[in-house]
């Protein structure tokens, strides 16, 4: 219904000029935030733009100039920005949310993989037996799309071998051997920037590469990528995702606590290099605090806003959080920089603030150690490589006998087999659940409820995609909807069939993927 | 079906229940090095890996069942209270027999059992509160076994049939015993309730007395002054508010779960709050009906007065358990919003053609069942425009 009703009053804002006046006017009297926005503009009414706003979403000019005065809507309109869709699943947030981040010790293995990113793996340049200083660099990034990796301690290179990895499978890895001194000496850092608005936004670009900084929300795309828009896009907005929308997870919540300084740095050093003209830092509204607190740190600065979003899974999802903030919608197949928006975690500025302002290269990151079989759950600041088995010796072990141990969140974390893995630059949290019920896996008949299509935050139809994709459809699981799956399992959650959906699309949806690529190379 | 036989793949990444110890030896070494030597607290615990992800819902198919069985209580105990026992003695027959019917089938078929989902015996209720009061004690276990047997089982069981499996029960019942379907004299204490005319005509449905008062109306020259003004004051009695208060109640001749409106009403805005049923479905339907019976189902009375017919039409026969119920049946209704709401238009404008036009005084069970037919095809026709396509269709246009 609320579609229908959007449908017509964009019908009507496109041929009726006056009668889209009129229900612009309708929703600037009825709410007093978006007077202020309309007003700041400059823009009245809708003659030559597009309201596709609906109740929360910000509106979207169709020509909006990229660079235009922007803003996106305040949390004092008492609603939090949201998007279409979405479920809400149990927090479990208060195992850890009040918990300070601990230092973790020392580890007494450091194991780090090439490949902790998206893209071709670090090329080493240690040896066996070679000495390293905390913070040198162990592998250079091994094409454009790479990160570099370096080493979190002092130490010796035991070996380079293949070692099991979080994606599964074995991958090549820098085993360190720690110094046994207890301390690292002299770190080997970069030369910091103090002033980094007086210094060539390429060199700021090239600073993150050289500190093998990745995207630390989980899908470690390398970050120098990423801030570079293609030839003919340019940035106008750099988004912050401080949603954390996953359950359980908090350690993006403490870091906006404790490090927020950093954070903001991070966003101007942003804003700086995509030379975008408004930051947002976005987080849930289940963080009151660290949305009070990043607003007190900001409130000085003319460019950057903070803003709240409805708590919701997955308000996370990059997609999803630029439609909330900006109600711009990412075409289908496409990436933000085609709305003109830069989306980066919290984490991520955190660790560019490092790399500029002090040299450090991404060798530490906030995590969560949490779950109900945790003695005591811990927000966690790790050297990367930390095998996750002295991690949990710090937190008192697990309660209880069997366990399902995830890396990342419950909802798109990855199961795993085995406690010696090491944390690598996009594990956020370390997950210890009860087993699940035995009916959590046996599948009911798809009573045709509908309940996933009502969810899904990509208006997809996920039990038809889910169906044909294990029929190996091709064709019909396009249709409806397998290649723009974002994976984020709100269909497979809200299921009463307990039907394996998002598992399933999961499985054809990269040969969709790869069809659709081979046909739009066709075209061309 | 080949989704069953491919069920096994997926099964395989979500179930891979490994166990540490076991799995070691085919694992290369590990690295060397002290903390390697050092216990692992690994060896400790047994791992269960599965996909993402790692929660699920509270909600439930057998959940959902109960839920759909209990809202429908409130309109039982209306309809003993109004009718008598024998409404709860029917439905206790038509469930039991229904889900009997379910595990016979299944074991003879040798198929997993799953009459613990409750699907079959919401199928008995539902069937149940689609017969007349009087209907002899084997009519519902016939009408079960066309239920469960022909309408759901030979499709393939929960979530594969294509046709609602109560109504089709009952459409196979009107057509095979028309006259046990469709007798309603025998209800005892509606004599007693109703102090009007409609006392006098008490061995027929509010509905069918409506259409025939309608038809005496549209030609009173064809027959008696006597019959003429019994029609008029049957309309006037019908569309008044003591009449459309007493269908409200549940004071009227009908099936069992036909009589009170309001108690209906009740157990299904429940369901909707609670968000088991999607309000789309009954508001489309029973607003289609509304508005095409209010345009089109008026009647004049040779007085002259114009009588609306709109909320008669609303609160008499099946139109409620109907659209609340029987419309909202989720395997056999569309799974995409827009798609849910043209089911609704659609049905409640074939329920109101049928009701004015048709052969029938009833026409909500066939609206209902034409409808299942055609909710592929409206699936199909209404798959929602993806995030982001409209955005992606403005930028190739441009």
């Amino acid at each position: 219904m609320t579609r229908f009703v959007e449908v017509i009053a964009r019908r009507d804002c496109k041929s009726f000029f006056t009668s889209g006046m009129e229900i612009c006017r309708r929703r600037v009297k009825s709410r007093p935030s978006l007077r202020g926005d309309l007003t700041a503009t400059g823009q009245r009414g809708c003659g030559s733009g597009r309201v596709v706003a609906k109740s929360t979403a910000f509106r979207y000019q169709k020509h909006e100039p990229p660079g235009a005065p922007w803003r996106a809507r305040q949390p004092e309109d008492g609603m939090a920005l949201t998007f279409k869709g979405g479920i809400h699943p149990p927090e479990f947030k208060h195992f850890t949310e009040d918990k300070a981040l601990v230092e973790a010790r020392r580890p007494g293995l450091v194991v780090i993989p090439l490949a902790q990113h998206i893209g071709a793996p670090a090329k080493p340049v240690v040896g066996k037996g070679d000495t390293l200083k905390a913070g040198q660099l162990l592998g250079e990034p091994g094409g454009f799309v790479s990160a570099a990796v370096h080493s979190p301690v002092a130490g010796k290179v035991l070996k380079i071998a293949d070692h099991p990895h979080a994606m599964g499978g074995l991958k090549p890895a820098v085993i360190i051997e720690p110094a046994e001194d207890g301390g690292d000496g002299e770190w080997e850092l970069m030369e910091p920037i103090a002033e980094p608005g007086r210094v060539e936004p390429e060199k700021l670009v090239e600073r993150i590469r050289a500190a093998g900084i990745v995207g630390m929300g989980g899908a470690t795309f390398p970050t120098s990528v990423k801030v570079v828009p293609p030839k003919g896009h340019e940035f106008d907005t750099v988004i912050l995702n401080g949603a954390e929308c996953e359950p359980f997870l908090t350690c993006d919540h403490r870091l906006m606590l404790e490090r927020g300084e950093k954070i903001v740095r991070g966003l101007e050093i942003l804003l700086q290099i995509t030379g975008a003209r408004n930051g947002v830092i976005a987080i849930e509204a289940n963080k009151p605090d660290a949305v009070a607190h990043l607003k007190e740190l900001t409130k000085d600065s003319a460019r950057i806003s903070v803003v709240k979003c409805k708590v919701k899974y997955p308000q996370g999802a990059e997609k999803q959080l630029i439609k909330a903030v900006t109600g711009r919608e990412v075409p289908v197949g496409g990436l933000p920089f085609a709305v003109n928006v830069l989306v980066q975690n919290v984490g991520t500025a955190y660790a560019i603030a490092e790399a500029i302002y002090e040299g450090k290269p991404l060798v530490e990151r906030a995590l969560t150690l949490t779950g109900p079989l945790v003695s005591e759950p811990k927000n966690l600041w790790v050297r990367l490589g930390t095998p996750v088995s002295e991690l949990l010796e710090q937190c008192g072990g697990l309660k209880g006998e069997a366990a399902r141990f995830i890396m990342g969140g419950p909802m798109m974390g990855m199961a795993q087999h085995r406690f010696d893995l090491p944390v690598a630059k996009g594990t956020s949290g370390l997950l210890f659940l009860p087993p699940p019920p035995p009916e959590a896996f046996t599948e009911g008949p798809c009573l045709r409820c509908g309940k996933c299509v009502d969810i899904c935050p990509m208006n997809l139809v996920p039990c038809d995609a889910a169906l044909y994709s294990r029929a190996g459809n091709l064709d019909e699981a396009e249709r409806y909807g397998a290649a723009d799956c974002i994976e984020c399992g709100s269909c497979s959650f809200v299921c009463p069939a307990k039907r394996h959906l998002v598992q399933s699309i999961k499985l054809l949806k990269p040969s969709v993927l790869k069809r659709r690529a081979e046909r739009a190379r066709a075209a061309k | 079906m080949s989704v069953e036989d491919n069920k096994a793949q997926p099964d395989k990444a979500a179930e891979t229940r490994s166990d540490k110890p076991d799995k070691a030896p085919a694992k290369p070494k590990k690295a060397p090095g002290k903390a390697v030597k050092k216990k692992d607290p690994v060896e400790l615990y047994e791992l269960s890996v599965s996909n993402a992800p790692h929660l699920k819902g509270k909600a439930k198919t057998s959940k959902i069942m109960i839920a759909v069985c209990a809202a429908l209580v409130p309109a039982l105990v209306g309809s003993v209270l109004f009718q008598g026992w024998r409404s709860l003695v029917l439905v206790i027959i038509a469930a039991v027999s229904a889900v009997v019917f379910e595990a016979l089938i299944q074991l003879l078929t040798k198929r997993k059992l799953t009459i613990a989902d409750g699907s079959a015996a919401l199928t008995g209720v539902l069937l149940a509160f689609n017969l007349p009061y009087g209907v002899p004690w084997w009519l519902p276990v016939v009408g079960s076994f066309a239920a469960i047997a022909i309408a759901k089982q030979a499709f393939g069981g929960l979530g594969y049939n294509l046709f609602n499996p109560a109504l089709v029960g009952r459409a196979i019942l009107l057509a095979s015993w028309p006259v046990h379907m469709t007798t309603w004299d025998t209800v005892p204490k509606l004599a007693n309730l109703s102090g009007t005319t409609i006392d006098a005509l008490s061995s027929a449905t509010p509905l069918a007395v409506m259409k025939h008062s309608a038809a005496v109306l549209a030609e009173p020259g064809l027959y008696d002054p006597g019959a003429v003004s019994q029609a008029s004051e049957a309309v006037s009695q019908l569309t008044g508010p003591l009449g459309i208060g007493k269908l409200a109640l549940g004071q009227v001749g009908g099936c069992i779960g036909e009589t009170s409106a309001l108690l209906l009403l009740f157990g299904a805005l429940i369901l909707i709050m609670i968000g088991v049923v999607d309000w789309r479905i009954p508001l489309s339907y029973l607003g289609a009906i509304f508005v095409f019976t209010a345009i089109f189902g008026g009647v004049t009375t040779p007085d002259g007065t114009y009588h609306f017919t709109g909320l008669f039409h609303l609160m008499a026969g099946g139109a409620m358990l109907g659209a609340l119920f029987m419309a909202t049946d989720m395997v056999t209704t569309p799974v995409t919003k827009g798609g849910r709401i043209i089911f609704g238009i659609g049905a409640g404008l074939l329920a109101a053609i049928i009701r004015l036009w048709g052969g029938y005084p009833e026409g909500v069970s066939y609206s209902i069942l034409l409808m299942n037919a055609a909710t592929p095809l409206i699936d199909r026709y209404t798959t929602p425009k993806f995030f982001g396509s409209r955005r992606a269709k403005e930028a190739a246009n441009a």
